[in-house]
């Protein structure tokens, strides 16, 4: 037996006796997502399958024991996920500190902020959110215009935020400030500040799946102590390029379905639609052209799935393009939105329903709604296939 | 096994590369095509590929051949692809071989040998009717002396009419649709009550109907067990389809390639047409529907050389996947090529005939999703 082959005979074991039967079900809905943070409301099982994993360091197991990882290899890594996948747990922790902000403090972070922000995002303590995008400063997002006023010891923060992911709910926010306005891109930088602060304030933007996790955020005069910047001062870009590639990709994974509605594969969205549909003598679905569609949706979710696993093993080797995340960023996006079109269909009339108990809430139809915004958020779609044209293709400039 | 090429398999490509590209451009089909040459490829180059090593990559060493995979046989396919080149490399070197590592030392130490020194060309006769349904074969051998006798008729036989050996699929029991009671054959050129009819296709290849009139087989000529085929057959059939995936790779690369290149040097209102964003989307689509293609086609390689049970479905996923891909990329090609791209002169139109030939050899991509989804149940 490998030193492989025992880590994963262990790790199944832990996992079969310390993951909760409950955490081995299907989310049913977005109320079911454990986000950590001060405010959030946790079930038993959800809170002891979230502590004992961060006692193992496993909400992040590549990242250093020191931070709060596990320390994991990349194999290591990888067994661990299958072997979740396996036993059907969920993710322990989905989070904003984890996917974004983390592989941002690892590479620009000083030593004091990884000791600092690192293992409290690792436990869920902390829930972060993203201030990117402004109003006018969207898919142009150098165009941002929130100013930081340099005061010695510290920055004050005054200007406007949109679609700030659960500003609402979040504790902390990464956010991008104008502290030049002589280069575009040269005079942003990235820090890091606490909700609570005097001067911040949120507002949901209600959205067509009937939820506002959109929000609103407006900065007033808000004091920012200095060593909550991470890298230098006007160096901010590094670090928000850095973070987006990280964010496309783990929009990206939601192609092979994440943990969402769809991620039971093509086989049990045809399941759905036979209940809905019926089924023919042979068997087969009772909807032809659903069936087709299906069933060209499962090539394409099983090359993507392919495509992954090599974009993964590349990055491993260092051999990835620097603009392949946009690649996968597009494709799985577009995907995920196809995905969802056929939950819709293959669920007919009863995946319609907005409030019913039996939908969980109207789950799959805000849930496809949400969707749409795959190909809108972290980059448009247009926007990725910009990146690939420029610096793939070598095409000209407009 | 990381989901890339390992140093080997690119050195491998880049010499299969150099080759393919200085001794068979698209230039040779059109050549051949010109002369309507009437055998379909040239056997002297066939002779320049197997001294190359080419036609032994998949030949087991015990065997005399060079025991690599379907990783290093798709690295040559998709230079063929990306030149149009025709060759027997599919069908002798992938397909007749993946049926010969199924068959007893006789048909081994016969064929082998003489497919590593480019001495033999092999066909694969397996369809019967316009579409791709291996399950309705219907062609019967009945028991016959200590052998069988073939009766019926198969097509789209590539290289049908001048082949050496012909791998047979037939039914010895039970009625078309069924999957028991096939049994296949390798039979030599030329065998009594044989006759073919080539037919040359819109990408200049030939394919022959082939007619069996009570040809007789000696037992000897029987690939694995009588009646017991389709376990042999559907391994030939993913060997064939990875292949055809990893040539099509290469035709819808070169026709990327040259559009690529197009979009760079065209000019129109002054500016080349490169630099209009209608175009720059569609060209950066297609580029990533090649990539997730190519990831696809690989990992169905590497599962066929690890004897991987989900090395069938990972073939289907490839060949529908890469017949997708390459029909968007051959379509956009003559498109961005505009009128010049409807002209016989220029070769862009050449990529779109082989990418129709080819979809639709082993199974198109609607027939591939449709077996995924029946093998999913549904």
């Amino acid at each position: 037996m490998t030193d492989l082959d025992t880590f994963r005979a262990e790790t199944r074991a832990w996992l079969e006796e310390n993951c909760p039967p409950a955490m081995r079900q299907p989310i049913a809905s977005e109320d079911d997502v454990v986000w950590g943070g001060r405010k959030a409301k946790l079930t038993p099982d959800q809170r002891l399958w979230l502590d004992r994993m961060a006692a193992r360091g496993w909400t992040v197991p590549d990242w250093p024991v020191a931070y709060g990882g596990g320390g994991l290899s990349p194999e290591q890594t990888k067994i661990l996920r299958e072997e979740m996948a396996r036993l059907k747990c969920r993710s322990p922790l989905q989070s904003f500190g984890i996917s974004m902000l983390g592989p941002a403090l690892l590479k620009y972070g000083n030593e004091a902020q990884k000791l600092r922000f690192l293992p409290e995002i690792a436990r869920g303590e902390i829930r972060w959110c993203q201030g990117y995008s402004e109003p006018n400063a969207g898919s142009d997002l150098a165009g941002l215009q929130t100013w930081a006023e340099d005061r010695g010891d510290h920055f004050v923060v005054s200007g406007q935020k949109v679609w700030t992911s659960y500003a609402d709910k979040a504790d902390w926010i990464f956010c991008l400030v104008r502290t030049s306005r002589e280069a575009k891109q040269g005079g942003i930088s990235f820090l890091l500040f606490d909700m609570d602060s005097p001067g911040v304030s949120t507002k949901p933007i209600l959205l067509i799946s009937g939820y506002s996790p959109f929000c609103e955020t407006f900065f007033d005069n808000v004091k920012v102590p200095k060593d909550q910047l991470v890298h230098q001062v006007n160096k901010g870009w590094d670090v928000a390029k850095y973070l987006l590639g990280h964010e496309r990709e783990m929009i990206s994974g939601m192609g092979l379905g994440g943990g969402g509605l769809g991620s039971g594969g093509p086989a049990a969205l045809a399941e759905e639609a036979k209940r809905a549909a019926g089924v023919e003598a042979d068997g087969r679905l009772a909807d032809p052209l659903l069936r087709a569609q299906i069933a060209l949706f499962e090539v394409r979710e099983r090359a993507f799935r392919a495509m992954s696993e090599r974009f993964i093993d590349e990055l491993k080797h260092g051999r990835a393009h620097p603009a392949q995340p946009s690649m996968m960023k597009y494709y799985g996006t577009e995907l995920n939105k196809a995905r969802y079109e056929l939950v819709m269909a293959a669920g007919g009339a009863d995946a319609l329903e907005w409030e019913s108990e039996a939908s969980h809430g109207g789950a799959k139809a805000r849930a496809w709604l949400r969707t749409k915004a795959n190909s809108i958020e972290g980059g448009t779609s247009e926007i990725q296939l910009n990146i690939v044209a420029k610096h793939i293709l070598n095409l000209p400039g407009a | 096994m990381p989901l890339f090429l390992t140093e080997e398999q690119t050195m491998l490509r880049d010499s299969a590369r150099q080759f393919v590209g200085d001794t068979a451009p698209v230039a040779h089909l059109r050549g051949l095509r010109d002369a309507a040459d009437p055998v379909g490829f040239s056997p002297t180059l066939w002779k320049q590929f197997a001294e190359m090593g080419f036609a032994a990559i998949l030949i087991p060493e015990a065997d005399g051949g060079l025991g690599l995979g379907h990783v290093e046989a798709g690295v040559v396919l998709e230079e063929i692809g990306r030149n149009l080149t025709p060759s027997p490399f599919l069908s002798t070197a992938v397909g007749a071989v993946t049926a010969l590592r199924h068959a007893g030392q006789g048909l081994r130490s016969h064929w082998f040998g003489r497919i590593a020194q480019g001495e033999a060309v092999a066909a694969l006769a397996i369809d019967e009717s316009a579409k791709h349904r291996p399950e309705q074969i219907a062609l019967t051998a009945v028991r016959a002396g200590n052998g069988f006798a073939l009766s019926g008729t198969k097509r789209f036989v590539t290289h049908g009419h001048v082949a050496d050996l012909i791998i047979v699929a037939a039914r010895t029991e039970g009625q078309p649709g069924t999957r028991d009671g096939i049994t296949l054959f390798a039979l030599d050129k030329g065998a009594a009550g044989l006759s073919a009819r080539p037919e040359r296709l819109a990408d200049a290849s030939l394919a022959a109907t082939l007619e069996f009139d009570r040809v007789e087989l000696t037992a000897d000529q029987v690939i694995g067990e009588v009646g017991q085929g389709w376990a042999v057959l559907s391994a030939l059939l993913s060997a064939t389809r990875t292949a055809a995936s990893a040539e099509l790779l290469g035709v819808g690369g070169g026709a990327m390639d040259m559009t690529t290149a197009y979009l760079k040097d065209r000019k129109q209102f002054g500016v080349p047409i490169g630099s209009f964003q209608a175009l720059q989307h569609r060209a950066a689509h297609l580029y990533c529907e090649m990539e997730v293609a190519r990831a696809a086609v690989l990992k169905a390689q590497q599962l066929l050389d690890a004897g991987d049970a989900g090395a069938e479905r990972a073939a289907l996923v490839a060949k529908a996947m890469t017949g997708l891909a390459t029909t968007l990329a051959v379509q956009e090609g003559v498109q961005m090529h505009g009128g010049i791209g409807m002209t016989d002169e220029y070769d862009i139109g050449f990529f779109m005939k082989r990418a129709r030939v080819l979809a639709e050899a082993f199974g198109d991509a609607n027939w591939a999703a449709d077996s995924l989804a029946r093998m999913g149940g549904y």
